[in-house]
Formats: C-alpha cells, structure tokens, sequence
C-alpha cells in the first residue's frame, strides 16, 4: 500500500516537473496559420478599406494609407442628412424583410411538402425546381422586365421583389432540413388532431429552426446586396435600393468614393443585426431532444 | 363489446403484401401485445389501426363504427411512439396538453385534465421543463401522458420500451402495467421482446410474415405453442427441438430410448419433439437424451448448460450450486406431460391440447 502511494507521488511529481509540454510550431503549421492569416487579411481590408475612406476628405481618397490623415464624420453627416440616403435605406429594409419572410414561409412550406407528403410526380417536381438553380441570372433579366412591363410592375417594390419571392435554393435547403425531422413527430401530430398546414407551423417548422436562421440571413443579404435586377426594374429615384442609390453618387466624371463608402459603411449596420439576430438559432441537435434519449 | 374489430386486414404496398387477411377481436379494456420478428407486420397492423396507413382490403371497427375512411383524429384513439415523438420546443405541460388543441373541452377542463394526468404519472413537479431537461423514463412518460390526456377508446404502443436500458425498460413495464390496471382502457402494444409480451399481454398475438400465428393467453402460448415458430419465440432461451420418427406409436430419437407419445401419429411420419430448457433437466429418471456438457451459463439460482446431444445441442436447467462440469457426460430427462410435438413438415402442433 505504501509503495503503491510512494509510486503515486513520484509519478504525479514528474508530471508536474515536466508543465505544459512546450511544442514548437511545426511547418505545416506555420503554413497553415499563414493561409489563414492571409484569408482573414483579405476578408478584413476591404471592410478596413471601406471605413477608412468614408473617413477621408476627396483629395485623400486615392491615398493607400488605412489611417486618414485627418480623419473626420463629414461624409456621414452628408450623407444622413441627404434625404434620398433614408428612402433607399428604406426601400432596401422594406424589399429584404418581405422577401425574408416570403422565403422563409413559401420555400418551406414547398420543402415541407416534397420531403412528407407521397405524391406521383413528387420527384419530377423537385428536379424541375432544382434545374432552375442551373440558370444564371443574366439570362432571366430580360424574361423578368418583359413580365414586370405586362403586368405594371415597373418601378415598384413589386417588381423588385417578385423573382425573389420564393428561391430554388431555399426550397431545396428546407426540404433537405425537414428530411432530418423523424415522421413520427408528423404522425404523432396527425394523431392529436391537427390540421397539416398546423402540423408545418407548430410542430415542423420549430424544428427547423436552425434552418430557417440560415435561410433568413442568405436571402436578407442576397436582397439587401442586390444591384443589377434593381437597377433595371427601376427608374425614378425614390425607388432606388441602397445598392443601387449609392451607386448614383457616382458618373462617368466624377466618383464621390467617400460617399459611396459611407452608405456602404452605414449600409452593412442592418445586415450585422439581421446576422447577430439569427445566428443564436443555428444550433444543430434541437430536434434531436424530442427522440430517444 | 369488443372495443377493436380487425376484419381480414390486408395491406400491399407496389407488389408486396405486407398483411395476408388480419382478423381480431379485442374486448373492452383488454391489453393486447402484437408480438413477432422484425418485418412480421405488428407495426403496420398497428398504423392501419391508427389510421396512419390506408388498408388495401378488410375493416378496422373502433367501438362499433368502421373507421377505415376516417382520419386519424377522428377515431378515438392515441399512440405512443417508439421514438416518444415529444415535441422538443415544447415544455411537458404543452407536450401533454398539445392532444386537447382540437377538444371541445373549456380551458378550465382541459386544464384539470391536464393536472390529473400529470399527478397520475408523477409528473407534476416537471410540468415546465423541456424534453431536453428529462430522462429517457420522463421523456417517455410524457408521450404515455400525452396519449392519456385524450381519453381515448384505445391506446395503441408502437414499441415504447426499446429505446430504454435494461433496467429502466423494466421499470417502465411495471409502470404501464400498473396504468393499465389504474385507467382500464384497451391496449394495444406493439413489441418484439416476448419478455415484454409474457408480462404484459391478458392476450398474446404472435405474428410472422404478415400472418396471425396464434392468439392467446401468455400461459397458453408458452404452454400449448401451435406451432414451431411459436415455441421457439416464445420463452428464452428457446424450446428445444428434437427431430424424430413416430415407429409404432413411439417417437424415435437419433439414439437413446424410445419415447411414448400420448396422439394418433401415423407410423414413419417425421415429428418435432419439443422440450422447454426449463423442462429438461439432468436426472437419471426415465432419461431420453445423453450427451456432453460444452458450455455452462449461470444464472444465479439455475445454470443453463449446453449439451451436445446425437440429436444436437440442447439447452438444459440444472442446479445452480452444483451444475455439472464442461466436458461431464449427463443424463437429461422431462416430465413426459412437458413435450411437445410438431409435425415435421407442416411444424404444427400435433399436440391434443394446442
């Protein structure tokens, strides 16, 4: 017994000795870091960029340096206080919530009734809708304004948001996300009574939670960054989007770079809180607390 | 009156069919055990009860009325699922009180029932927790709580106790049992464990291959099986089957001594002599089997010894303190009203009694 502590004590001691083991950084390492370093370099400096030169003066703005030299909230005042920036601001937050919650209702409930309802043609119907993903944009610009022209939707929120209301990729991402939700949650439901579009609302899409915070943040950013389809659906001014609006402080002749950035820089404060909002609900293993245990 | 009427079920799906003619009849607060191996239909029977899958042919009538057309809803009848299916971003009280969102009981009511169902499961201190805060036992007492909420005319159990360890598994079973006997409602329950079956059944249905093998009492089944597959799934370990030849009344082993059979067999007919490991034991009365002792199981007060036998190995009961050693010859014997006999070919019973 009494060796066996003695043991005890002179192993423990030299694991005490010895302290944290101290390990140089091996090469592959290094690289490793490196690369990241560099990646996370270039993720930043535009953002770095961005700021600095909403900060800088006109005749300073070609001036590489990340520090301005004398840094000032001029641009913002301008900006702020040039009446067109809220109405673009406005428009944007108006054109991404409604296709945020479009989205998030619609690509589901289509995801929600390809992954649990047996139907003939089921799988037809979800390629077809997949082979949309395939097409690029550019190609459907001219189908989009040809239709927006038919139907009025000129120059309107409506015609802004109709080809966003509801995306292939949402509807693919819910549906593969219901997948992860075991039937007999469904069935237990049906069991209880419920109709099936309350089934979708109060017992499937709780569960899916995580993916609707993806969902909400990819189309948010998608609409809130989107430049090109705004830019031709609208004419007038007032129906520019934030993208689109900053785009204006700037001709062929004169590009106020410190003014764009500005709104850019005041621009991306909607996106941070729509992300910080969301992002606590993508926690994978929720639906897993129901099931066996 | 019987609360469930299964009429000749029969369930295909694309070409196969699943369910060959169903027919049962369960009685006003009977507890009813579907028992079989994997894929014999137990849990479809059990979804075409509820109404989960539609029938291909045949009836199902809940308390008097044919229900096939109706909605699961509609049929007065709750489900214990063998995942729990508890809804996770529920607390227990929603989980439970989630089956009232569609009664036409006043807030209060549901409330009372709510309280009451929660009391009689010993739940009432985790009303506000989540599924997430709860055991594998509370978890599953809340699914059991949540199809008690509802009152229905059956209760349908889709092999609610797998998912548990052996002990709380246990635990679990007494406690349905003790339901069972406190609410009267009829049961259905769904499982492959015949343990669970034999201890919870008034009426056992032992099913394989889409097919009703027998109905009975757990008595009935463990001691007059129909046939061949009954014996060996019922008890553990299983009923030994010994291969013989009836010769003038005799059922003719590989080798040692003839045995008497008490039934009309034609001479030359194959049987299956049966024999329970409970029932066999070393014993130089009357024995009928000898062989060598290869492997020795104790299990406290018996041990189960295996023997290699001229007619193979056989699983026998011996003394727990002083079972024979590897390698002994012994002797086994059985009481002559503890064999059974099967038919070789068709492997019914060709007992009297079965």
């Amino acid at each position: 017994m009494g060796s066996a502590v003695a043991q005890i004590r002179a192993s423990s001691k030299t694991l005490l000795a010895s302290g944290r083991p101290r390990t140089s950084a091996s090469t592959g390492q290094v690289i490793r870091w490196l690369i990241l370093f560099i990646g996370g370099v270039l993720m930043v400096m535009p953002i770095a960029y961005m700021i600095s030169t909403s900060l800088k003066w006109p005749h300073e703005i070609y001036n590489l340096a990340l520090v301005p030299n004398e840094p000032h909230l001029e641009n913002y005042t301008y900006v702020l206080e040039d009446g067109r920036f809220y109405g673009w601001f406005v428009n944007s937050l108006v054109i991404a919530t409604i296709t945020t919650i479009s989205n998030i209702l619609f690509d589901s409930l289509v995801g929600y009734t390809l992954c649990k309802f047996r139907f003939p043609g089921r799988y037809i119907v979800f390629i077809a809708i997949l082979s949309t993903l395939m097409i690029p944009t550019e190609m459907l610009v001219i189908p989009w304004y040809l239709m927006s022209q038919a139907f009025g939707w000129l120059d309107s929120y409506w015609g802004i948001m109709f080809p966003g209301l509801m995306t292939a990729f949402g509807t693919f991402l819910m549906k593969q996300f219901f997948e992860t939700v075991p039937d007999d949650f469904i069935e237990a439901a049906r069991i209880d009574g419920l109709n099936e579009l309350a089934i979708w609302w109060t017992v499937a899409m709780p569960l899916v939670r995580p993916a609707l915070a993806a969902l909400a943040i990819f189309v948010f950013l998608g609409n809130w960054t989107a430049f090109i389809w705004p830019l031709i659906v609208t004419n007038s001014v007032d129906m520019y989007t934030l993208p689109v609006g900053l785009s204006s402080f700037g001709d062929e002749a004169d590009v106020q770079w410190e003014l764009i950035m500005t709104g850019a820089a005041i621009s991306t404060i909607p996106t941070l809180v729509v992300f910080l909002i969301f992002q606590r609900f993508i926690i994978r293993g929720v639906v897993m607390a129901g099931l066996k245990g | 009156m019987a609360s469930l009427v299964l009429r000749n079920l029969v369930k295909t799906y694309d070409k196969t069919t699943v369910l060959h003619g169903i027919s049962l009849e369960v009685e006003d607060g009977e507890f009813i055990v579907f028992v079989g191996p994997s894929g014999c239909g137990k849990s479809t029977t059990l979804r075409l009860i509820a109404g989960l899958e539609e029938t291909t042919a045949g009836e199902v009538e809940i308390e008097g009325r044919v229900v096939n057309h109706l909605k699961p809803k509609e049929r007065n009848i709750a489900m214990v699922f063998q995942n729990y299916a508890i809804y996770p971003h529920m607390t227990v009280r929603k989980n439970i009180g989630f089956g009232l969102r569609t009664s036409n009981l006043t807030k209060a009511e549901k409330m009372a029932r709510l309280e009451d169902v929660a009391s009689v499961l010993e739940m009432t201190e985790l009303l506000d927790r989540k599924p997430s805060q709860l055991s594998g036992g509370q978890r599953q007492r809340v699914a059991i709580g949540r199809a008690m909420v509802r009152d229905p005319a059956v209760f349908l159990f889709d092999e609610p106790l797998s998912n548990l360890d052996a002990q709380l598994r246990t635990q679990m079973r007494l406690e349905i049992k003790k339901l069972h006997q406190r609410v009267g409602n009829t049961i259905i329950f769904v499982t492959h464990d015949q343990v669970e079956a034999m201890t919870l059944a008034d009426r056992i249905v032992i099913m394989k291959d889409g097919h009703i093998l027998q109905v009975g009492k757990p008595s009935d089944v463990y001691h007059r099986p129909a046939n061949t597959f009954v014996a060996g799934f019922i008890g553990a370990p299983s009923m030994n089957m010994l291969q013989c030849t009836v010769d003038g009344g005799l059922a003719r082993l590989a080798s040692g001594p003839d045995i008497q059979l008490d039934i009309d067999v034609s001479q030359g007919r194959s049987v299956i002599l049966g024999v329970r490991p409970d029932d066999l034991h070393p014993s130089g009365d009357n024995p009928f089997l000898k062989g060598t002792v290869t492997v020795r199981e104790p299990l406290g007060p018996d041990t189960l010894i295996y023997v290699d036998t001229p007619s193979g190995e056989v699983i026998a009961k011996a003394d727990g303190q002083h079972p024979p050693d590897i390698g002994e010859t012994v002797q086994l014997s059985a009481s002559r009203s503890r064999l059974h006999v099967f038919d070789a070919e068709t492997g019914m019973s060709l007992d009297s009694n079965a």
